[in-house]
């Protein structure tokens, strides 16, 4: 079972007092604050958690691997995820009781 | 932008008082750690899905002294980011 934005809404129902309706536009303000804040090349750095760094490549050239066609890849800006180390211990401080 | 910039932009958008943008940050960051921690995927549609991936232990060295060391295996969360996302970022 994955966590789904309708399961932050509820949360956000439940524990925030917001109504339901208010909850969902305030999830999805919130992630539209996020992604306009990327779209404009910022990193987002959420403390405790990780952070969101815009990486720019650079144009390479690729290889199709089912047809071994060879192609120009442009340059790309792309987003990429960084765990914040207090997470990470979180995550693995608790592998013998998940498995 | 860090945490708290993302709180007050939630509060000013939707005219919340700041305490309580703080809560609504705190718990979608705080479900989505949790989930994480239980191993489990998480998936925003727009944004991208999280899941945690396993890496076996294998023996490193250390590359400034060349001692050989016992990496222990390890969980990580993976992001993969959202088609929109994807889309709005990669511009010019």
């Amino acid at each position: 079972m994955a966590l789904t934005k309708e399961n932050i809404i509820d949360s956000i129902y439940h524990q925030i007092g917001l109504s339901k309706s208010q909850s969902r536009i305030v999830v999805e303000r919130l992630l539209e604050l996020i992604k306009q804040r990327l779209e404009t090349g910022e990193d987002l750095l959420i403390s405790g958690f990780g952070k969101f760094v815009v990486n720019r490549k650079s144009a390479r050239r690729g290889r199709n691997p089912q047809t071994t066609e060879d192609l120009q890849l442009r340059a790309r800006r792309v987003v990429v995820f960084k765990t914040s180390g207090v997470l990470r211990d979180k995550i693995n401080s608790d592998t013998k009781d998940s498995q | 932008m860090n945490k708290s910039q993302l709180i007050e932009a939630l509060a000013k958008e939707e005219n919340l008082a700041i305490k309580k943008a703080e809560d609504v940050v705190n718990t979608v960051f705080g479900d989505l750690e949790k989930a994480l921690i239980r191993g489990e995927r998480v998936e925003v549609r727009g944004l991208g899905s999280f899941k945690v991936k396993t890496y076996d232990g294998y023996k490193g060295r250390n590359p400034k002294t060349g001692e050989v060391i016992e990496v222990a295996p390890k969980k990580l969360p993976f992001f993969k980011v959202g088609k929109e996302l994807k889309e709005r970022v990669d511009v010019d």
